[in-house]
C-alpha cells in the first residue's frame, strides 16, 4: 500500500513538472513581451529593460524554469539588492497587472468557486443518480425513455446558452430572481441563494445528464449479476435488494467520475462564472487571458492541474475501499 | 463496444439461413428505421446542405453575411430590429442583428460552414492520432506503452479549456479555423487512444490473433488485418460522438472570444455578440443557440444509437 502510494505521488509530481515546463514554454515562445505590457503607454526602452531584469525575463528559458520551480518549493526573490521583493514558498509569482500575489488572488476567489462547485455537485448527484436508478428499475418504460431522451438533450445543450435562457426567463421575463451579484452567505442568505441557484442549475443540468446515463447502465448491469439473483432467491424484498446489494457496486464508478469532475470545477467553471459575472477562479483566468497576464494564467493552470492530479489519487484509494473486488485483485 | 471476431472469420461463423447480411449491415438496417434517427439524419442533411451551398442560398435570400442593413433597425431604440421577433420578415428570414442590421440567416449559413469544418477536421485528426497511438501502445506494450501512456496522463491532467484559451489568445491571428482544429486535436486524442489501447490489448491475446501470429504473420498484417477491423465499430461510434463535442467546444471558444474572430460568423460567436442584447432582443441569441443545440443533439442521438448497436447487436 505504501509503495503504491509512493508510486502514485511520484507519477503525480512528474506530471506536474511537465505541466509547469510546458505552460512556461508556451508563454516563453508565443507571447508578446510582457514587460512592454506592464510598462504601459508612457514607456522608455530603459524602463522595459529594468522590468525584464527584475522579473527575470531576460534569463534563458531553463533558468526561468528552475527559478519558477524554486519559487514553489523554497520561495524566490524578484530583483536584486535593496529593491528586491521576497516571495515566500509556495510562490507562483505576481500578477503583471495588479502586482498582487497570484496565490493570494486564487485564494481570495476560492470561496466563490467552491460555492459553485459544491452546490452544483450536490444538485447533480441527487437528481442524476435518482433519475438513473429509477430509469434502470423501470427499464423500457416511458419514464425510462423520457428521462434518457432528456439526459441526451441535457448533454447536448451548450452551458452558456442554458445560462442565457435561464437568465432571460427567470430574471427578465418572470422576475423571480435578481441579477446575480456574489454576496457571502453570512451577509444575506436569501440573496446568496438567489445568486448561485442559476450557476448550480446550469452546471447540474450537464453533469446530471451524464450521471443519470452512467447510473442507469451500471444499475442494469448490476441487476443481471449472480449475487443479485442469489439475493432474490433468498427471498429478500426488491427494495432492500436494490439498496443493499444493487446500489453499492453501481455507484463506485460514479465516485470516480465525481472526484475528477469536482476537481475540474475547482480549477474554475470558466464559462459559467464568466457568463454570470461571478468572481471565481475561472473568471480570474478569463480576465487574465484578455489582458495577457501570464503569471495569473500560469497560476490557475497549475492549481487546476494539481486539483485533477490529486483527485485522481484520492479516487483510486476510495475505489479500493468501496469495491472489495478491486482490493482483492490488486494486492 | 467490441465487434466480435466473427466479422473477420466469416467462413467459420456461418450466417443464419435466410440472413446473408453481415452484422454491420443488419445493425445499420435496424437503427435506420427509428424515428429519432431519421429526424436526426434529416436535420443534419439540411445543415450540411446549408453549409455547402451557403453562397448560393444567400444569393437566393438576397443578403450576404457582411452587409449592413440600416433600414431594418430602429436608431431611436438604440438599434433594435424594426420588425417583430428580432426583425423576421420576408426580406430577412431569421431576422437581423441589432444595431448594424446584418442578416442572421446568412450568418447562420456561413457559421454552419465553420462549425462543421472544424468539427469534422478535428475529429479526423483526433481519430487518426488516437487510433495510431492506442494501437501502438496496446499492441507493442512495454516501453512503447509506457511512453505513450505517460504522455496521455500528462495531456489528460491538463486543464484543457484554460490552456486552449491561453494558447489561442497568445497565437497570432492567422488562420483561425486551422488553429482551432490543431489545438482541439492535441488535447482530445488521448481519450480515444485510451479506449483503443484497452481494446487492442484484449484483442491481441484472442485466439484468432494468436492463430495468425503462429502462422507467421508479421506485426503489420496482425495490426491492420486482424486487430484494426475489429476496432471499426468502436472507431465509428467514437467519431460520431466526437463531432458534436468539437462543434460545441469550437462554439464555446468562439463564445469566449478566442475562436473565430469577427466579422467572420460562427454560431458561438453570434451567441457571444447577442449577450448585451439578451433582454431586449432574445431572438438574437435564441436562433444560433437552438441551431447549435439541435446540431449537437442530432449527432449525439446518432452516436448513441450506433453505440447501442455495436455494444449489443453483435452478440
Amino acid at each position: 500500500m505504501i509503495s503504491y502510494l509512493l508510486k502514485r505521488f511520484g507519477a503525480a509530481i512528474i506530471i506536474m513538472l511537465f505541466v509547469v515546463f510546458f505552460t512556461l514554454l508556451v508563454f516563453f515562445k508565443l507571447s508578446p513581451d510582457p514587460a512592454a505590457s506592464i510598462c504601459g503607454q508612457t514607456c522608455t526602452p530603459d524602463r522595459i529593460e529594468t522590468i525584464r531584469t527584475q522579473m527575470g525575463l531576460d534569463q534563458p528559458f531553463f533558468a526561468q524554469f528552475f527559478a519558477f520551480l524554486a519559487g514553489i518549493f523554497v520561495g524566490r526573490d524578484y530583483g536584486e539588492g535593496a529593491s528586491a521583493i521576497h516571495c515566500g514558498a509556495p510562490c507562483i509569482g505576481y500578477s503583471f497587472q495588479t502586482g498582487q500575489s497570484v496565490l493570494q488572488g486564487i485564494m481570495d476567489r476560492m470561496p466563490v468557486t467552491l460555492t459553485i462547485a459544491i452546490g452544483a455537485a450536490v444538485l447533480w448527484l441527487l437528481t442524476g443518480v435518482a433519475a438513473g436508478v429509477i430509469s434502470a428499475v423501470k427499464e423500457g418504460t416511458w419514464w425510462d425513455r423520457g428521462a434518457m431522451a432528456f439526459a441526451l438533450a441535457g448533454i447536448s445543450l451548450p452551458n452558456y446558452f442554458v445560462a442565457l435562457v435561464l437568465q432571460y426567463l427567470l430574471v427578465v421575463q418572470l422576475e423571480w430572481l435578481p441579477f446575480p451579484t456574489a454576496v457571502p452567505f453570512s451577509e444575506s442568505p436569501g440573496q446568496w441563494f438567489a445568486t448561485y441557484i442559476m450557476p448550480w442549475m446550469v452546471l447540474a443540468l450537464m453533469y446530471a445528464s451524464m450521471y443519470a446515463r452512467l447510473t442507469r447502465t451500471n444499475m442494469i448491469d448490476t441487476m443481471g449479476e449472480n449475487f443479485m439473483r442469489t439475493a432474490r432467491a433468498k427471498g429478500l424484498k426488491p427494495g432492500p435488494i436494490l439498496i443493499r446489494h444493487g446500489l453499492r457496486p453501481s455507484l463506485t464508478p460514479i465516485v470516480t467520475l465525481l472526484g475528477v469532475d469536482f476537481a475540474t470545477l475547482l480549477g474554475g467553471a470558466l464559462i459559467t462564472e464568466t457568463v454570470f459575472g461571478l468572481p471565481g477562479i475561472g473568471k480570474f483566468a478569463y480576465d487574465a487571458i484578455s489582458v495577457n497576464d501570464q503569471p495569473v494564467i500560469m497560476g490557475v493552470t497549475l492549481v487546476a492541474a494539481f486539483a485533477v492530479v490529486i483527485a485522481n489519487i484520492i479516487v483510486d484509494l476510495l475505489y479500493r475501499v468501496l469495491d472489495p473486488r478491486v482490493r482483492v485483485s490488486s494486492t | 463496444m467490441t465487434a466480435s471476431p466473427n466479422t473477420q472469420v466469416g467462413e467459420f461463423g456461418q450466417p443464419a439461413p435466410g440472413e446473408s447480411f453481415s452484422p454491420g449491415v443488419r445493425a445499420f438496417r435496424k437503427i435506420i428505421r427509428k424515428p429519432s434517427v431519421i429526424l436526426s439524419l434529416a436535420f443534419l442533411a439540411l445543415i450540411v446542405l446549408l453549409a455547402i451551398f451557403a453562397p448560393l442560398v444567400t444569393r437566393l435570400s438576397g443578403w450576404d453575411p457582411f452587409t449592413y442593413d440600416e433600414a431594418a433597425v430602429d436608431p431611436s431604440s438604440g438599434g433594435l430590429p424594426l420588425a417583430p421577433l428580432g426583425g423576421i420578415s420576408a426580406e430577412h428570414w431569421l431576422g437581423v442583428e441589432p444595431q448594424n442590421g446584418r442578416d442572421i440567416f446568412a450568418r447562420i449559413a456561413y457559421g454552419a460552414r465553420v462549425s462543421l469544418l472544424v468539427g469534422i477536421c478535428a475529429t479526423a485528426i483526433t481519430m487518426l492520432l488516437g487510433v495510431v497511438m492506442g494501437l501502438l501502445a496496446g499492441f507493442f506494450g512495454g516501453i512503447v506503452d509506457a511512453v505513450i501512456s505517460r504522455l496521455m496522463d500528462f495531456l489528460m491532467a491538463f486543464p484543457a479549456l484554460i490552456f486552449m484559451i491561453a494558447i489561442l489568445s497568445a497565437l497570432p491571428q492567422g488562420n483561425r479555423p486551422a488553429l482551432l482544429v490543431i489545438v482541439l486535436s492535441i488535447f482530445s486524442w488521448p481519450a480515444t487512444a485510451r479506449v483503443i489501447r484497452a481494446q487492442t490489448m484484449s484483442l491481441a491475446n484472442r485466439e484468432f490473433v494468436e492463430a495468425a501470429r503462429t502462422s507467421g504473420a508479421g506485426w503489420a498484417p496482425l495490426v491492420f488485418r486482424e486487430v484494426l477491423p475489429n476496432l471499426s465499430g468502436t472507431i465509428i461510434v467514437m467519431a460520431t460522438l466526437a463531432i458534436p463535442n468539437f462543434i460545441a467546444t469550437e462554439a464555446g471558444l468562439s463564445f469566449l472570444g478566442v475562436g473565430i474572430t469577427p466579422p467572420n460568423p460562427s454560431w458561438g460567436q453570434m451567441i457571444a455578440s447577442a449577450v448585451p442584447w439578451y433582454s431586449s432582443d432574445p431572438m438574437f441569441f435564441a436562433i444560433p443557440g437552438i441551431l447549435l443545440f439541435l446540431t449537437v443533439f442530432a449527432f449525439t442521438v446518432l452516436g448513441d444509437n450506433l453505440q447501442k448497436i455495436f455494444s449489443g447487436g453483435f452478440e
